[in-house]
């Protein structure tokens, strides 16, 4: 595990070192905090737990954003600039790399997402919402923007570049996002299992009212699973070719 | 001791190395020498574990590639012609980076100390990497192949992309890590290649067409004795002379001036004593007689003409 905390280190410190990481936390918090103000406060009386579904609701979106551009340089940077070559030739397994790659993302996403916690505390300042409520729905962000992450790492494993990985992380993103719509037009046992698929509007929209079911959980931690499984498969295979 | 057996690897359908055998003592200094596409790059992937061979062995240190991946791959340092570098990083950052994944377990600072040390980077380890130039950076390639203290260094083309003056002080660099370090190179510069290396590997097309010192492949692509004669005489009279003598295989009169005449001499087999005597006999006065070595330059091109020819 050595291996992985070196990863996670050198990976999470490359967000700090480099403009890249202010920027997208900068554009979230922007975004997010124009969308609170402007949507989900309202202009008319609401629920205070109502306004904050609606700031979970947002923040989804900002944080599926936010994951195609953290997620698209993951391995693509790697090979763009050779040091791919480095890690390669290192005692580092692709397991280990692909593990170590994910968790900086995420740290980083938890950060980014941290620093909009002041939208939910205004809301229970001056409303009543329970802190249950809150805790539910950043685990919902947490878990949809991890599923996120994993699914552009992979694109970005696979992807000659960074811009590749990107429109091909963010068209996966989008295909996932929206499998509920897919799932309308098919028919059984087709509709229910891209209804099943749908990263937002199936397994999503619970956290946001502040339901934690562990049918969810499952999907999420599957999601990434697979996809961080496929990625490893994927970087191993490069040897041979 | 690097052994790789039978080396063969596919792109495809096409082959960029076929069924390679060579040996790497310890302490050796290898050279690589091919022109472009010939496979050398091919060879120092394999070598450095970053590619599997179609088919075919590695082993490193007695640690086998391709059974104990982690283990060998911990025991190389590899170059690839372009550093590995990370730029947002410090020097130091990047070489603690590196030896902490190359799994040393020694002590980190001082391995930093020698590497940085070695590579003359000693006073700009505390730079971002990104602010060194072209030439510096790949002296931080070199400090990160040598870090852990590795069987095997590969690197792969060295000085390409530097300037004359970068290049002189990368061939320095690359002779002070002799004797202490094992060391494939790549390169298809017959100048760096001879000022460096012990031995030479000649490749073409994913094959070694011929293997040694300069000397030894020197005396490979020639059986023929080639010579530099200087005698006072008319070019006329000299011509006559060489016409008379035994195995002369050919001539060629090269310059003429005050009595003198300089010619390239070429003969059928060894028998200088012999011509020495004609020449003598003959009443000229021998000024040179001297046998012409090959440059690694005309090696290289015989060889591959030969391939080609064959």
């Amino acid at each position: 595990m050595n291996n992985v905390w070196w990863i996670i280190r050198r990976e999470f410190g490359s967000y700090l070192r480099s403009p890249i990481g202010y920027i997208i936390i900068f554009a979230v918090l922007v975004v997010d905090g124009l969308l609170f103000n402007a949507f989900a406060m309202g202009t008319g009386a609401q629920k205070s737990s109502q306004v904050l579904e609606n700031f979970f609701f947002f923040t989804s979106g900002t944080t599926l954003f936010a994951a195609i551009f953290i997620g698209m340089r993951l391995i693509a940077e790697e090979r763009q600039t050779g040091t791919l070559a480095l890690l390669a030739t290192s005692p580092v397994r692709e397991w280990q790399l692909i593990l170590g790659k994910f968790l900086a993302a995420l740290v980083f996403l938890c950060v980014m997402t941290a620093l909009t916690i002041y939208m939910p505390l205004l809301v229970m300042i001056n409303g009543k919402v329970s802190m249950a409520h809150i805790l539910a729905g950043y685990l919902g962000i947490f878990l949809l923007g991890a599923a996120a992450v994993a699914l552009v790492l992979l694109c970005s494993a696979i992807a000659p570049n960074q811009l590749v990985a990107a429109v091909l992380g963010a068209a996966v993103v989008t295909t996932f996002l929206l499998m509920w719509l897919l799932s309308r037009i098919a028919s059984p046992p087709l509709e229910d299992l891209l209804a099943y698929l749908s990263i937002h509007d199936k397994h999503f929209r619970p956290f946001m009212r502040g339901i934690i079911s562990v049918k969810d959980v499952v999907f999420y931690v599957s999601l990434i699973w697979v996809s961080l499984l496929v990625a490893t498969r994927f970087l191993e295979s490069r040897r041979w070719r | 001791m690097i052994v790789a057996e039978q080396l063969t690897k596919y792109y495809g359908d096409r082959a960029a190395v076929t069924g390679i055998d060579f040996t790497i003592r310890d302490g050796e200094v290898v050279g690589l020498l091919g022109l472009n596409g010939a496979g050398k790059t091919t060879i120092l992937k394999i070598l450095s574990g970053l590619l599997l061979p179609t088919s075919g062995r590695v082993t490193v240190a007695g640690l086998s590639m391709a059974e104990q991946p982690e283990q060998a791959r911990a025991r190389i340092g590899f170059l690839p012609e372009q550093p590995p570098l990370y730029p947002e990083m410090t020097v130091n950052g990047y070489l603690q980076f590196v030896a902490h994944i190359k799994s040393f377990t020694g002590d980190i600072d001082a391995a930093i100390t020698e590497a940085t040390a070695a590579a003359d980077l000693s006073h700009v380890r505390d730079h971002v990497i990104a602010t060194l130039s072209n030439g510096f950076q790949r002296r931080v390639g070199i400090a990160q192949a040598i870090i852990h203290k590795p069987a095997l260094i590969l690197l792969d083309e060295p000085t390409s992309g530097l300037d004359p003056v970068q290049v002189v002080q990368m061939r320095d660099l690359i002779r002070g890590l002799r004797g202490k370090n094992t060391i494939m190179l790549s390169s298809h510069n017959l100048h760096e290649i001879k000022e460096v290396c012990d031995r030479i590997l000649v490749i073409k097309d994913g094959q070694i067409a011929a293997e040694g010192t300069e000397a030894e492949l020197g005396k490979r692509v020639t059986t023929a004795t080639k010579l530099s004669v200087e005698v006072r005489a008319a070019a006329g009279a000299f011509r006559e002379a060489m016409a008379k003598a035994k195995n002369v295989a050919h001539f060629e009169i090269n310059t003429e001036k005050d009595g003198v005449t300089t010619a390239t001499v070429e003969l059928a087999k060894d028998c200088r004593e012999e011509l020495a005597k004609t020449l003598v006999d003959a009443g000229f006065g021998l000024r040179r007689f001297e046998r012409i070595e090959l440059e690694l330059e005309s090696i290289f091109l015989e060889l591959t003409r030969k391939e080609v020819q064959s």
